[in-house]
This record gives C-alpha cells, structure tokens and sequence, in this order.
C-alpha cells in the first residue's frame, strides 16, 4: 500500500475521523500515516478544517438562538428604554432649578444694583412736572461754599433745604387753596403769597398723588376771609378749541398766558386732563386754567418734554372728585364751598385778570 | 456563605449549557447578566439597542472560550461578562480614537483577562466567520454535500439517494472536487489579507 492518490487519502481520513474503522483498519491507517509523512501532514489539516466547518456551523446556530432570545427579551423589556430621558430630567431636575434660580436673582439684583428700575421711571416718562427750582445755581454755590469752610468742622451743617416754587389759586372764600402735588411733596413748610407781596403760611389739608392735587388751607393770623370769589368751577368738560388762558409765576411776578384747548385727554391719554397749547414754563404748576367767561376749567400740571406747546391741565372733574374725598375730620369744621356766582362773565379779559389776581399766589414750598 | 455556592452552581450550569448550545441557558443568562451591563452601557452614553449588541458580542466572546477547550472560570461568570462588556463598550466609543483607552480606575488583572478573552474570540471568530462564508459561497450542489457529510455526519449512501448519483463512487468524486474548490476559495481568501 505505498502512494494513495489525494482523493482516495482524504475518503480513507474521513472514515478514519468519524470512527467508521475498525480496530484493524485504524491500525493500518495509522500506519501508513507514520509512513507517509505528506499525507500525515495532509490529515492534521483536514481534521482541523473539518473541525472549523462544524465549530462555524454550531457558533452560526448559537448565534441565531441569542439573538433570537435576544429580541423576545428586549421586547419584554421595551418600556423601561422610553424611561430614558425621563431619568435624564430626573437627574438634572436639582441642577436646573439651581441654575435657574441663581440666574433669575442674579438678573434682577444686578438690575436693581445699577439703578435700572429708578431710571426706569424717569426714563419713560417724558412728562416734566412745572415746579421752579428756586435759586438753583445760587443754593449750589453756596452749598459749596459752606461745605468748603467747614471742611475742617467735623459737625455737619445743617443741609440747605429745598426750596420750589409754584402757583396755587384759591377756591373757597374762608381759605382753601389748591395746587399740585408735586409742588409740596417733601415740603417742610408752605408759604402762599400774592401779587400785592402779602405772605401767609398754609397747611397742606390733603393730597391726592394719583391726581397730583393738594389741598392747602392758609393758616395765618394776617389772612381775612374775603368776601367772595370772583370765578366759578365749570363742571363738565370743556370742547376742544376753547379759548384758555392762565396765570402763573414761572418767576417772582404773575405772567399771563393764552392759547387753546387742544385735546381732551392728557400724557398718554389720562381722561382726567385735557392737552392745552399754552406756553408755559416750571413755576406755572398749580395756575388755574380759564376759559373765556372766566370758569376755571382746569389746573395747570406739567408739559410734554420734546414736545412743542403741549402743556396738560387737571380737569375740574378731578378737584370735585379730590374735594368730595376729603376726610370731615381733616377740615376742622371749615367746610368747602365753592362760589357759584361768576362776577366775570361780561368783563373783558384784562377786567377779568385785574379781578382774578388777588386770588392766585405764588406758592413756596421749603 | 450558601448563596455563594448556589451562584458558582449556577454559573457552571449555564457555562454546561452554553457548551451544548441549550436555549435555556442562553435565556437564563440574559435574565442574570444582561440587566447590570444595560444598566452601564445605558448610563455611558449608549442607548437599549447599543446594549444588546453589546451583551451579545460579550456572549459569544464567553461562547469562544468555553469552545476553546479547557475553560476554567477564574472569577465569576457576572464579573467576567461585566468586564468583557466594559472592553467592548469603551472600544466601541474609542472607535477612530486612541486604540487602547485605558481607564485608569480600572482593575488592571480583570481587565487584561477580559482583553485576552476578547483578543482570542475575536481571531477564532474571524477565522470560523471565513470558513462559513467560504462554505455559503460554493454554491449547489457542493454546499450541501459537504455540509450534510461533515456537518449533519450523514453518510456517503444517503447524500447518493438525496442527489441521485448512480454509485457512491460518483458521488465520491463529486464530494473530492467540491472539498477541493472549498479549499481553494478559503485559502484565497485567507492569502488575500
């Protein structure tokens, strides 16, 4: 039994490798491999190679049974996977409200620490309130000056008060005067005086903020009661176009100023004041507006910055409003009664100012 | 200290099972193992279906070596796949990056047996994975033949009946070309690399 061809070998092999031999046959087998080391080489190789393709098949089928396991598994097992970002939030829940919260607060302390709210208001509002600041530039130097010689004094001066001023008209005989609220606001004492030079104190009876009205009361031993008021209030609203006029002290002496009523409503479409086109200046707060027969249709309360002859007036409706909700206990007894007869009516309208100026003071608030 | 035992019991069972290809243990070793290495694979930035690719690639790494003759579990079977797994997944997200990503809390003996294991099931697999493509490749009849003969073990008298050759010596021949051209296509596959 010397050379096999290759075929006949690996036929014989592969009987030899699935034991279909005899004990005998083996024997031979195996002999004849000793002796031919080629085809001895040849079976190794074949018993590996055939071992791989059974490896390669089992590996295949175990593969297909775990992945097949696999999926039913993963199946089960498909809710807890849509619980992802939801555990996701859960873990970041604490972190987010931390950073949120940090980030609000630090947002709005920073716009309160650099003054954004206060400028706020300012900077909205373009409507410039009519008091006069007295001696302003004087009050400064002198400020200076004191501050400069008492720099060594370690007691502080007294602080130079404020001092404004405005225009109030009268309207009941026993004493009542209004003018704005913003007039008096901070005032330590508030002075009235006329054109003649008189100068009586008054209390300040009410204030209403929303309306920017102040009711004052001259409280003075020199002050009599007069007889009677020359003007009325007109109730109703005035039309547009009316001829208007007022007086007031943007300086020390009364300034007369005429024009129109231009709109019904006032800044930014306030229904309780009208648009006048009149012009006037810081110090006319607080002057009565009239209309041509010489009712008081209003009070004169500031002007549109920017805004060329757009001054706004106080309508009556809001004084009668202010006066009716006076607290009684607040008017010791001296009641408000508003004149009812118009001694204006006929007079022309220099007759009607020479009647009307003894009833308009300049008010000095300090 | 009787859990203890009844989990290398259990262990071994599984590791008995998988050896003969029993289904169950396949299952029963998704209900114990896989639940933990989701659970890490999911909490490092993979998704459900990331792990079980990933669970899977670790079975067949545990299938390799228990194939490979002697496997002796030196740890348990959980710390073995748990390891495995972490190789796989800090490859997977290195992928295109450094090549060997050391994490540096990692248990350096664990990790290298788990790195051996890998490394092994990855050359055996590539090897068997040619074989079987190899196989698929030959086409009809040859595939057959050689896979009911050395796969199925039937005999040469059945494949004669099933294809209808006249003698087994045909057949014979038929069987001895089709070895032959599997041979050839594995080998030039294999020179090819």
């Amino acid at each position: 039994m010397k050379d096999l061809n290759e075929q006949d070998f690996l036929d014989w092999a592969d009987a030899y490798l699935r034991e279909e031999l005899s004990e005998e046959e083996k024997r031979q087998f195996e002999a004849y491999c000793e002796a031919n080391l080629v085809h001895k080489e040849l079976l190794e190789w074949h018993r590996t190679f055939v071992g791989d393709l059974k490896k390669a098949d089992a590996r295949a089928n175990f593969k297909r049974d775990l992945i097949r396991i696999g999926q039913g598994y993963g199946k089960s097992y498909q809710p807890k996977s849509t619980t992802k970002v939801i555990s996701l939030w859960d873990k970041l829940k604490l972190n987010a409200a931390v950073a949120a919260a940090i980030a609000i607060v630090s947002v709005f302390s920073t716009l309160w620490l650099t003054g954004y709210y206060k400028n706020l208001k300012k900077t909205t509002s373009d409507y410039s309130a009519l008091r006069r600041d007295m001696n302003t530039v004087k009050r400064n130097v002198n400020a200076q000056n004191a501050a400069i010689q008492n720099i060594h004094n370690t007691k502080d001066n007294a602080k130079e008060t404020m001092h404004y001023g405005a225009t109030g008209f009268m309207i009941t005989k026993n004493g009542y005067v209004v003018t704005n609220y913003h007039v008096i606001t901070g005032a330590d004492s508030v002075h009235l005086q006329n054109h003649k030079g008189e100068s009586f104190k008054a209390n300040i009876v009410f204030t209403n903020p929303e309306k920017d009205l102040a009711i004052l009361h001259i409280n003075d031993s020199t002050f009599k009661s007069i007889k009677s008021i020359p003007y009325t209030f007109k109730k109703q609203d005035s039309d547009m176009g009316e001829d208007v006029y007022t007086i007031g002290f943007p300086r020390d002496e009364a300034v007369y100023g005429q024009g129109y009523l231009s709109s019904s409503t006032g800044y930014a479409g306030d229904t309780l004041a009208y648009q006048i086109s009149i012009p006037v200046n810081p110090g006319n707060s607080g002057g009565p507006l009239l209309d041509k027969e010489g009712n008081v249709i209003g009070i004169i309360s500031g002007k549109q910055k920017g805004l060329d002859g757009a001054a706004f007036a106080i309508k009556t409706k809001a004084l009668m409003e202010t006066l009716n909700s006076i607290p009684a206990d607040s008017l010791n007894g001296k009641n408000v009664v508003l004149n009812n007869k118009n001694l204006l009516h006929n007079l022309s309208r220099t007759d009607q100012i020479k009647k009307l100026q003894d009833y308009i003071y300049i008010v000095k608030v300090y | 200290m009787s859990k203890g035992k009844s989990d290398i019991q259990i262990d071994s069972e599984i590791i008995d099972g998988i050896r003969e290809g029993d289904n169950l243990a396949i299952e029963q070793l998704y209900q114990i193992h896989f639940p933990p290495i989701a659970q890490m694979i999911v909490n490092n930035r993979g998704s459900r279906e990331e792990a079980q690719d990933i669970f899977q690639e670790t079975v067949m790494v545990l299938y390799s070596k228990i194939n490979d003759g002697d496997f002796v579990l030196s740890s348990k079977l959980q710390t073995f796949l748990y390891s495995v797994s972490k190789r796989l997944w800090l490859k997977h997200l290195t992928r295109g990056e450094a090549k060997y990503h050391k994490d540096p809390i990692d248990d350096y003996g664990e990790s290298l047996a788990a790195e051996e294991a890998i490394v092994d099931h990855e050359v055996i697999e590539e090897r068997l994975l040619l074989v079987e493509s190899s196989l698929n490749g030959l086409g009809e009849p040859c595939r057959t033949i050689l896979y009911d003969f050395y796969i199925q073990g039937k005999s040469m008298t059945d494949i004669c009946e099933k294809f209808g050759y006249t003698n087994a010596d045909n057949a014979k021949t038929q069987k001895y070309k089709c070895l032959q051209r599997l041979k050839k296509v594995f080998f030039k596959v294999v020179n090819s690399y």
